[in-house]
């Protein structure tokens, strides 16, 4: 069976639901929701190669390596943010996260 | 193929933003923190100078930077509403950071690189410009959301809005990617040329056009994915939530504007149902759940997403004139915004900030002029006449009857009836309820300055509105010739 477009869409597709999800269900730790936005950010990337591939076209690679810089940055504000709450709270459970209801 | 060096002048207020935020950041970190009021004012000066820079572009469209950016009547209106609101918000930093010991140089130097950001969104003309600017926008947003590092709170609403905010990217970049497999190109002019020219409209681009308004509504906090607003309002220091209801704002709407109307222009028939859905939910949201609210800043959270509610009616129509009712009314939100926040930031009791809409009582009788300050920003916002407030539900209004819009038209003007409750229900517990504390004296020369010209500008804008409807009619114009 020869590998098509189709099928890594449908991957990138399951793994961008999947941290969707990881978001919204995961009630333990936020590491893990850090973890799931990287995830739908490499789904993203995967999309993009793939139908640059198929399309014969750079821009979506140039686009994928852009994201992958900008992910990085976002990867260290949000850590850097998780210490500073870290420090005042003392916890970095998800279900502890409820000083304003919301 | 060879390499082209790029025409750099319609670029020129962002270039000018970034050079003067590195070198105010060098300066900060030379001299400390004891040079945080300097830093400051240089900063305003700079997002002034910008301002002026943006408006000596002239008019005309240009796309330079191999189809990245775009400038045009459209952007400089835009970019100077974020200048200035942007500017506003520093001014209202000041004395509030300096009395809670949260006075550092990176604040300032934040602001501008978070501004650059918005401008650079606002000339967006490309996918990957739109991703850039928006993140470097929000990634300097995130910090100062949790500016105040001592406070749970704070970082709390930092913490949130990171998170909903790279969500909502994520769901953007799924679109755009989208976007890009189904039309082959990630460039905004190449997308409409397509749909100019009559081309297939497959699910799978329609899927992705809708990727990435949801991402957009999450920028502007529309609903139904508003809910980071309210907790991210209440917990940032509040000059940092006088900015996120302004300049932010203004750029999200510009950006979502430029990706409908633009590239999108042809496929109205897609996006039009997920607008009405959008404005409709949130000016209903907006007003019903605002009337529970106890904190102030909370309820200038659910006002806000009521007031982006509106703006999105005149943007469903999808309209010259609809466009033209969006930027008055981001126009007029902003000045009586950043002035409701320049009195809720003048509240305080013996140094100590009131946060709670309670505390507003008998406000009238212990400082006469906050209470008819803010008397006339509550009006306003209820759209009353003949306050600021009220031209920009007019031209919205108006935009959509004219559109046959007539279901958004008579919610919109329900769901201000709503709002209008709980405007004059501030006013009437300012001046007929027993004061409970005694508010201190506004002693602060810049906040003075803000509230008065706010306060003018809402009052006495009927009497001069042409620049800001001639600037609007520009604007809108230039986004449907290009």
């Amino acid at each position: 069976m020869e590998i098509g477009l189709g099928h890594y869409l449908t991957v990138s597709a399951i793994v961008f639901t999947l941290g969707v999800l990881g978001i919204f269900l995961n009630r333990k730790n936020v590491i893990i929701i850090l973890m799931s936005i990287e995830m739908m950010l490499l789904a993203v990337n995967l999309n993009l190669v793939a139908f640059s591939t198929h399309l014969h076209d750079l821009v979506g690679q140039i686009f994928a390596m852009i994201i992958l810089t900008v992910a990085a940055a976002e990867a260290a504000i949000g850590l850097a943010i998780l210490v500073v709450y870290f420090r005042n709270r003392g916890s970095i459970r998800v279900e502890d996260i409820n000083m304003m209801k919301g | 193929m060879t390499a082209v060096f790029p025409d750099i002048w319609p670029a020129l207020p962002e270039i000018f933003l970034a050079l003067s935020g590195v070198a105010l950041l060098m300066l900060g970190v030379f001299r400390g923190d004891g040079f945080t009021r300097p830093v400051s004012y240089l900063s305003i000066v700079c997002m002034l100078l910008a301002a002026v820079l943006a408006m000596g572009y002239g008019s005309g469209r240009v796309v330079t930077f191999n189809g990245m950016f775009v400038m045009d009547a459209f952007g400089v209106f835009m970019k100077v509403l974020v200048l200035v609101s942007a500017a506003f918000a520093v001014i209202l930093g000041l004395g509030f950071n300096e009395r809670e010991q949260i006075a550092r140089f990176e604040y300032p130097v934040l602001m501008i690189f978070a501004t650059l950001g918005m401008l650079m969104m606002i000339s967006a003309n490309d996918f990957i410009s739109l991703y850039v600017g928006l993140e470097t926008q929000s990634l300097a947003l995130y910090v100062i959301a949790a500016f105040r590092r001592d406070s749970a709170k704070s970082s709390e609403a930092g913490l949130k809005y990171f998170v909903l905010g790279s969500l909502s990217s994520g769901m953007l970049l799924y679109g755009a990617s989208l976007v890009y497999g189904f039309a082959g190109t990630t460039s905004f002019d190449k997308v409409a040329a397509l749909f100019a020219g009559g081309a297939h409209v497959s699910p799978g681009l329609v899927i992705g056009l809708v990727f990435v308004m949801a991402g957009l509504a999450f920028k502007v906090s529309a609903a139904p994915f508003h809910m980071w607003t309210p907790d991210v309002y209440e917990g940032a220091p509040t000059p940092v939530t006088a900015f996120f209801a302004a300049a932010p704002k203004v750029a999200a709407i510009a950006l979502l504007t430029r990706v409908v109307i633009e590239p999108f222009g042809h496929l109205a028939a897609q996006w039009h149902q997920v607008l009405v859905a959008t404005a409709i939910l949130s000016m209903v949201i907006g007003s019903f759940v605002a009337i529970m609210q106890t904190n102030i800043k909370r309820l200038m959270a659910y006002s806000s997403i009521g007031h982006v509610g509106y703006a999105l009616v005149g943007l469903t129509t999808g309209t010259q004139d609809g466009v033209r009712g969006v930027l008055i009314y981001m126009a007029l939100y902003i000045a009586m915004n950043i002035g409701a926040f320049a009195v809720i930031l003048s509240m305080k009791a013996k140094g100590r900030m009131l946060e709670e809409i309670k505390d507003f009582s008998g406000l009238s009788k212990t400082n006469p002029m906050l209470a008819a300050t803010m008397a006339i920003f509550m009006f306003s916002m209820a759209g009353i006449p003949p306050m600021a407030g009220f031209f920009g539900k007019l031209y919205v209004f108006l935009a959509a009857v004219a559109a046959q819009e007539y279901t958004l038209a008579v919610v919109g003007v329900l769901t201000s009836v709503v709002g209008a409750f709980y405007y004059l229900r501030i006013i009437k517990i300012m001046y007929f309820d027993e004061p409970a504390v005694v508010v201190d004296k506004v002693d602060d020369d810049g906040m003075t300055g803000v509230l008065v010209i706010t306060s003018l500008f809402t009052l006495l804008f009927f009497v001069a509105p042409a620049p800001i409807l001639n600037g609007a009619a520009a604007a809108a114009a230039a986004l449907f010739a290009g």
